[in-house]
């Protein structure tokens, strides 16, 4: 009954939440400073195209009618049409976010799999020359503006030892080569059975993905080495160790499956974030992502584009909240 | 000996370096790749496309009836049209079709094609249908005014005698465009005159046609086979890349052909670099000050002319854009019939502060709109400090361009600087917008530059709509001449510099050059030697 109870309130927290988030992001849409008809019929139009095209925007409707159109819309998954693209919101985040979450997973396996490594040697070799090296390697991560990696890293990589392939998702001669069943281009290539595509397209993938997995990394590594420290001064792992068990099933075993729960919860988010697009990193590597579309229409008052991908973001951040919330509860026995 | 960690470290290295090996070949030689950041374009339909990347793109795609001469914009010249008559009464004009000529579906171009275009245009009545309907034309009677008079010849009439030039140049915009019909209305939904698919698609008779364009990522154009001239690359590849240096490393690499938006110190580079070769050509586009004229101290005439005497015109062109700006103090830009070279400003802060104190003003402070970005922030800088000189505090409000425009057409700007791009090829488009202002209330239908800084000239107002009916072309440009004259001593504006584009483009590239219009920036006969 108590999970019951628990599972409907969880349930009810989601559809008050995204309100919540429509709300907020279309008050501000509305209120910010740039006219939105600007960016459909630009600073030349005469005054009755203008009002032409306030007049089909809805814009001369107050606010709360405005308000109440756009949620009639959304109800039956109608998120507009962008200006800036001319297609559907919805077909503009079918083709945008998958090329983000390409990203943002090659980025997270990257960061996790040399993250939490790093960070449980910096706690078991806390003080010494290991967790000194570590902590600058991460503190790098954390202070070198990303710009200035990902421009250093294709001066080096791309333009010097010429082993990574330029910007972009692809090689212009593969444009259009394989359907776009999912946007995946990893995955449209492997449905396509296309090995050339496949390998340009991984190829295209590595770089970004590891100079945005650099920042994940540095915050991972920190935070796994935190607390690992802390497990490491508990009085469970002085018995372990007390009982004669091998230094790497202590750290391991019983250290580090205790630290794993926090550290789903830090991944997920992790995970999330780059899911809501790495602007600086799409931009220098000429990935069309979400943060990039979500930058331009922002920029140009584009708000239907802004609305629902900052609904996408949102409900993505609530999802993996979630999952981490149903992991904890599978992995630590002691949550009800 | 190999240890356990070092194979384990090459096992997830050999990947890497195995996608890497082959390393990545130069574009292929039937195909131009041109990076440049094209998420500006919101349409590639000729009526509704107002951009810069989007005119270019449309440009390429489609003809018009005329166009100007590109190797003297001064002149016009057929492009779809043989032939045109001017009616006697200036009225009409009949233009007679090339026979012969076909749409990129293998259709041939007809009048009733050419008609059925321009009507759309006036029709759908978007951002750049103002160019074809100030000849009098309206959704209701447009059927009427332009008529097929044969199936080749059609009538464009105008309701009111206007400069045949003035007309002609009209015609040369992009929304003066011809357009398949049958395409067209074969992809029309609801009524949209095809405009939802003309966004995405094209139907012209141009060297290319549109293969793809997926915003913020790329647009490919694939040669047109039965465009008379002979188009020579058989794909276009626009790579829509924002960084600056992202474009340069790319054409160093061989990934692009051309970079279009490099930065004036990467130009510098690229100009002493044999591997690379350089196309610049000034743009039609103005950068200016203005002074709105509801700030009681910007109305007082001497004060205005101050604040002109008081900017480094050519310390500011010479230290932050030498070369992607020329010093530009008239409103025609240079390249266009009636421009004048004169520079009647300089900076002379004595002078300035006379002004000032003639008009009983010694200092004051003000607040000055522009553009976050750069140039237009660091010029911002340079006229604060030039402004100083004078007494004249000014605290700038740097924003993003549509949030500056947003404030400038409410005008709830004091000054601001901004810049301004000709519409056509005729003076009368940038004549209208500096000096005509009609009607100065908040309601006023035309709201020109000289509207938003609520600034009205009832002699220059005049002057602008009597030059754009002389139908002599030589009287024409003595007018617009002496306009501009006027123009430096009376307006709340201080026109600043004119832009230069710059393209540079690996060295076995030839057969192409910027233009002056991005209509007219034309890859047909770029070619890999």
């Amino acid at each position: 009954m108590k999970r019951l109870k628990a599972l409907a309130a969880t349930a009810a927290s989601v559809p008050i939440t995204l309100f919540g988030l429509v709300l907020v992001t279309f008050l501000i849409g509305r209120v910010m400073p740039i006219d939105p008809v600007l960016a459909i019929v630009g600073d030349r139009a005469p005054a009755d195209v203008v009002a032409a095209v306030r007049l089909e925007l809805g814009l001369d409707e107050p606010l709360y009618v405005q308000f109440w159109i756009y949620l009639g819309k959304l109800a039956i998954g109608d998120l507009g049409r962008s200006v800036m693209t001319s297609h559907t919101v919805w077909e503009d985040i079918k083709r945008f976010f998958p090329a983000t979450m390409e990203l943002a997973t090659v980025a997270i396996l990257f960061a996790s799999c040399i993250g939490v490594p790093l960070g449980v040697l910096a706690a078991v070799r806390q003080g010494t020359k290991v967790d000194h090296t570590i902590r600058v390697v991460c503190l790098a991560g954390h202070s070198l503006p990303i710009f200035v990696l990902a421009l250093l890293s294709l001066l080096v990589f791309y333009a010097t030892l010429h082993w990574a392939p330029g910007p972009g998702r692809q090689d212009i001669m593969f444009d259009e080569q394989v359907p776009a069943v999912t946007n995946f281009l990893t995955v449209d290539a492997l449905l396509a059975r296309d090995w050339d595509v496949l390998r340009d397209a991984v190829a295209h993938l590595i770089q970004p993905a590891a100079v945005l997995a650099y920042f994940a990394m540095a915050f991972i590594a920190r935070m796994t080495r935190a607390f690992m420290l802390d497990a490491l001064a508990g009085e469970y792992v002085i018995t372990a160790r007390a009982k004669g068990l091998s230094a790497a099933r202590v750290i391991w075993k019983h250290a580090f499956g205790n630290i794993a729960v926090r550290l789903i919860t830090i991944m997920a988010l992790t995970y999330a974030g780059l899911l809501e697009g790495a602007v600086v990193t799409e931009t220098v590597f000429s990935w069309p992502g979400l943060g990039q579309y979500l930058t331009v229409s922002l920029l140009n008052a584009d708000m239907n584009a802004v609305l629902g991908a900052t609904l996408v973001v949102g409900v993505t951040y609530l999802a993996f909240n979630m999952l981490a919330d149903l992991l904890y509860k599978l992995l630590d026995p002691r949550v009800s | 000996m190999l240890s356990r960690r070092a194979l384990m470290f090459t096992a997830t290295a050999t990947p890497f370096f195995s996608l890497a090996g082959e390393g990545w070949a130069d574009t292929p030689k039937d195909m131009i790749v041109i990076g440049k950041a094209i998420d500006d374009i919101i349409s590639l339909d000729p009526a509704e496309a107002f951009e810069f990347s989007g005119g270019e793109v449309t440009g390429n795609c489609y003809e018009r009836l005329v166009v100007p001469n590109p190797a003297n914009p001064d002149e016009i010249k057929g492009e779809l049209a043989e032939s045109w008559t001017i009616a006697p009464d200036g009225l009409s004009i009949t233009f007679v079709l090339r026979a012969g000529r076909k749409f990129a579906s293998g259709n041939p171009v007809t009048a009733e094609d050419a008609v059925f275009s321009l009507v759309r245009t006036i029709k759908l009545n978007k951002a750049p249908a103002f160019i074809l309907n100030q000849f009098g034309a309206t959704k209701d009677n447009v059927e009427t005014m332009i008529v097929a008079t044969g199936p080749l010849s059609l009538k464009f009439a105008i309701a009111e005698k206007f400069a045949p030039t003035f007309v002609l140049y009209c015609l040369s915009a992009n929304c003066g465009s011809v357009v398949e019909k049958a395409l067209v209305l074969k992809n029309e939904v609801n009524g949209d005159l095809g405009n939802g698919w003309m966004k995405t698609n094209s139907a012209g008779t141009g060297p290319f046609s549109v293969r793809s364009w997926k915003a913020s990522e790329s647009v490919v154009l694939d040669a047109n086979p039965h465009s008379p001239l002979k188009t020579k690359p058989k794909r276009v590849f626009y790579k829509h890349i924002i960084d600056p240096s992202a474009q340069q490393l790319q054409l160093q690499q061989g990934d692009i052909d051309i970079a279009r938006d490099l930065l004036p110190d990467q130009l510098k580079a690229a100009q002493g670099n044999p591997a690379f070769k350089l196309s610049s050509s000034p743009r039609s586009y103005i950068m200016y000050l203005c002074m709105n004229q509801n700030v009681p101290v910007l109305a007082k005439p001497g004060v205005r002319q101050a604040i002109k005497w008081a900017i480094d015109y050519n310390g500011i062109q010479k230290n932050i854009v030498p070369t992607t700006y020329a010093v530009q103090q008239s409103f025609v830009p240079a390249g266009v019939m009636g421009a004048i070279a004169d520079q009647p400003f300089s900076k002379d802060s004595a002078k300035a502060k006379a002004m000032m104190a003639a008009e009983g003003v010694s200092g004051f402070e003000i607040t000055i709109d522009h553009y976050n970005g750069q140039p237009g922030s660091d010029i911002a800088q340079a006229i604060q400090a030039n402004l100083a000189e004078i007494g004249i505090k000014a605290t700038l409000m740097a924003a993003e361009q549509r949030q500056v425009i947003t404030r400038y057409r409410a005008r709830q700007h004091q000054m601001a600087i901004l810049s301004w791009g000709i519409d056509y090829m005729d003076p009368h488009s940038n004549a209208e917008t500096f000096c005509v202002n009609v009607d100065n209330t908040d309601t006023a239908r035309s709201k020109t530059l000289s509207w938003r800084n609520s600034w009205q000239d009832a002699d220059l107002t005049q002057r602008a709509l009597a030059a754009v009916k002389e139908p002599d072309s030589a009287v024409r440009a003595t007018m617009y001449a002496a306009m501009q004259r006027d123009h430096h001593q009376r307006s709340p504006f201080a026109l600043l510099l004119q832009s230069t584009e710059w393209a540079v483009m690996r060295k076995n590239l030839d057969g192409f050059k910027l233009a002056p219009l991005s209509a007219r920036t034309m890859f047909d006969q770029a070619v890999k030697v």
